[in-house]
């Protein structure tokens, strides 16, 4: 059953009432200051939104709440485009299934390991050729960027499937500011090297070199699509998903979305990437979503959404560029793309 | 005190190699009833997996009793052989058959392809193929009629051990720590028989520390 095209609108007992929304953050502002945690502000009195975001209000595990500033900006986030209308994927499969490595290799490994990690403070490292370089913190980055929901489909190499509401704001808004010269042709990212909070890290027998590198051609980069995700379901990152910023491209296999990004960089030559070092004939830099480039060990031509159960263990058609087509087919156009897989 | 082993040895390895099978069935159970369960969100690869690795498990362990016989002159171990040999068949049929319901829905056209062009599943289905003779004379009427060809014949475990290790190995993605450990088990339960058997004194004298014959 081809589940792409039907259209699910959350139901309304999904979108927490105003009224109800406002006096849970009362009680958890209480609570807060109860515990001396960090204080969530009030919110205004009058939420004059468009629409209500995805936002989870159960019971989170990892004990960092996120930074004043942050649970500011987070709370005012609104609908931004792009966003698909099929079914989110729960919070606990968003938040529990993960590949991290960094945190270990099976799916229930990073949210286990991870819970402890340290995302406050954070700065980013910017060089390259670029005319604005050097450290920039979390809070300088994010002040000038009103962030916004995303429902994306995120499609992973091992051919399952999620569609996640990340909360974030555009890559692109990001690059103008540190103003890319015309020699950078692509951006690198790194994620935070720190085998003593990654224990995946210190792995003797792994065929990952750490830290993680990705990159993207510049036109890639600042497409409308290409997207920083501070948060998701209404909340900032857990650690497990990449906290406290990671990169979603949902046109490309997972693997590309780099997450706890510390280093950004604007190159002349494309950057290798890790797992394109890892296993070169398996995975390559550039790695659009593309059902009829197998991987060389099993198909792409289907995917799994998840959560899958024993019996119908929902397998979809997986479509060109993971549905996105409209917004970046253009971008290959002259592209032999089972070459550049 | 001896008596008391011998007699319950049986029975009790045989209660304890259910477990992990009871214990996935307990979770199928909870997750078709919509209670929360440790299958995560993929649980048909989940089973899958869970199943193969007590396949390989008792593989080894079944490779493990004449080794330790040897050594230890533990005689007990013989006739818990057989039991272990046809708990690495039902684990390896479970796996299987819970790859063909699970992650292929039974489509039989994709699971002759899937069988054709990923080298990993070729490797592991022969494996399987090459078990089930093994499992169907496992008994002591075949064990009679057979005599000398039974031996011969039992003697496929060792390749189906390497075929196994290669299916593994082909399919990690990355993290060759599992697969690096069990294969270096199985190589050195076959060496052993290897330099048991004579074959390395013949063959590579430097492992004896005599001179070459002739």
């Amino acid at each position: 059953m081809n589940r792409i095209n039907n259209i699910c609108r959350l139901p309304s007992s999904e979108i927490t009432d105003e009224a109800v929304f406002n006096s849970r953050r009362r009680f958890l502002r209480a609570a807060c200051m109860a515990s001396a945690a960090s204080v969530i502000p009030a919110l205004p009195a009058q939420e004059t939104s468009k629409g209500h975001v995805l936002r989870y209000e159960g019971e989170m595990s990892y004990a960092q709440l996120p930074p004043r500033w942050m649970a500011g900006k987070l709370s005012q986030a609104r609908q931004g485009k792009f966003s698909t209308r099929e079914d989110a994927t729960p919070w606990e499969y968003v938040t529990g299934y993960n590949n991290f490595y960094e945190f270990g290799t099976a799916k229930e490994d990073p949210a286990e390991h991870a819970a402890d990690f340290n995302s406050d403070p954070w700065s980013v490292e910017i060089s390259g050729e670029a005319e604005v370089t050097g450290k920039i913190t979390l809070e300088d980055m994010l002040k000038p960027h009103d962030l916004e929901e995303r429902i994306y489909r995120l499609r992973c190499v091992e051919a399952w499937s999620m569609v996640v509401p990340w909360i974030g704001f555009p890559l692109v808004d990001l690059i103008k500011r540190f103003r890319p010269t015309s020699a950078a042709k692509f951006v690198r990212f790194e994620t935070l090297y720190d085998p003593k909070q990654m224990p995946g890290q210190r792995s003797r027998f792994s065929s990952i070199d750490y830290p993680y590198v990705e990159g993207l051609r510049m036109d890639e980069a600042v497409n409308e699509l290409a997207f920083i995700a501070v948060g998701v379901y209404g909340n900032s990152l857990p650690p497990q998903n990449g906290a406290p910023l990671r990169l979603v491209v949902p046109w490309k296999y997972g693997f590309k979305s780099i997450k706890s990004i510390a280093k950004i960089s604007f190159t002349k030559k494309r950057p290798k990437t890790t797992w394109e070092k890892a296993g070169p004939r398996e995975y390559g830099f550039y790695a659009n979503v593309n059902p009829s480039v197998d991987h060389p060990r099993w198909s792409q031509a289907t995917e799994r959404r998840l959560p899958s159960s024993l019996f119908s263990p929902n397998r979809i058609e997986t479509i060109a560029f993971n549905g996105y087509g409209p917004q970046v087919a253009h971008l290959y156009s002259n592209m032999d793309l089972k070459r550049y897989f | 005190m001896k008596r008391v082993v011998n007699r319950g040895i049986k029975p009790l390895l045989f209660l304890f190699s259910l477990a992990p099978f009871f214990w996935c069935l307990s979770e199928v159970l909870l997750l078709v009833n919509g209670q929360p369960h440790s299958l995560g969100a993929d649980p048909g690869k989940e089973i899958v997996h869970f199943n193969g690795q007590w396949a390989l498990r008792f593989l080894i362990l079944t490779l493990m009793v004449t080794p330790l016989r040897q050594l230890l002159a533990w005689s007990f171990l013989t006739r818990v052989r057989r039991m272990l040999g046809l708990f690495a068949f039902f684990y390896a049929t479970l796996h299987v058959v819970s790859y063909a319901v699970f992650l292929l829905e039974l489509q039989f056209v994709e699971i002759v392809a899937d069988v054709i062009k990923r080298p990993y599943i070729t490797v592991g289905f022969a494996a399987f193929i090459l078990l089930i003779p093994l499992a169907l004379t496992s008994n002591q009427w075949m064990i009679g009629r057979l005599r000398q060809r039974w031996r011969k014949l039992h003697k496929l475990v060792y390749l189906i051990s390497v075929l196994v290790i290669i299916h593994f190995a082909w399919l990690t993605k990355s993290d060759y720590e599992e697969v690096i450990i069990y294969g270096l088990v199985v190589v050195l339960l076959l060496g052993f028989r290897l330099f048991r058997s004579g074959w390395l004194a013949q063959n590579f004298p430097v492992f004896t520390g005599r001179n070459a014959p002739g």
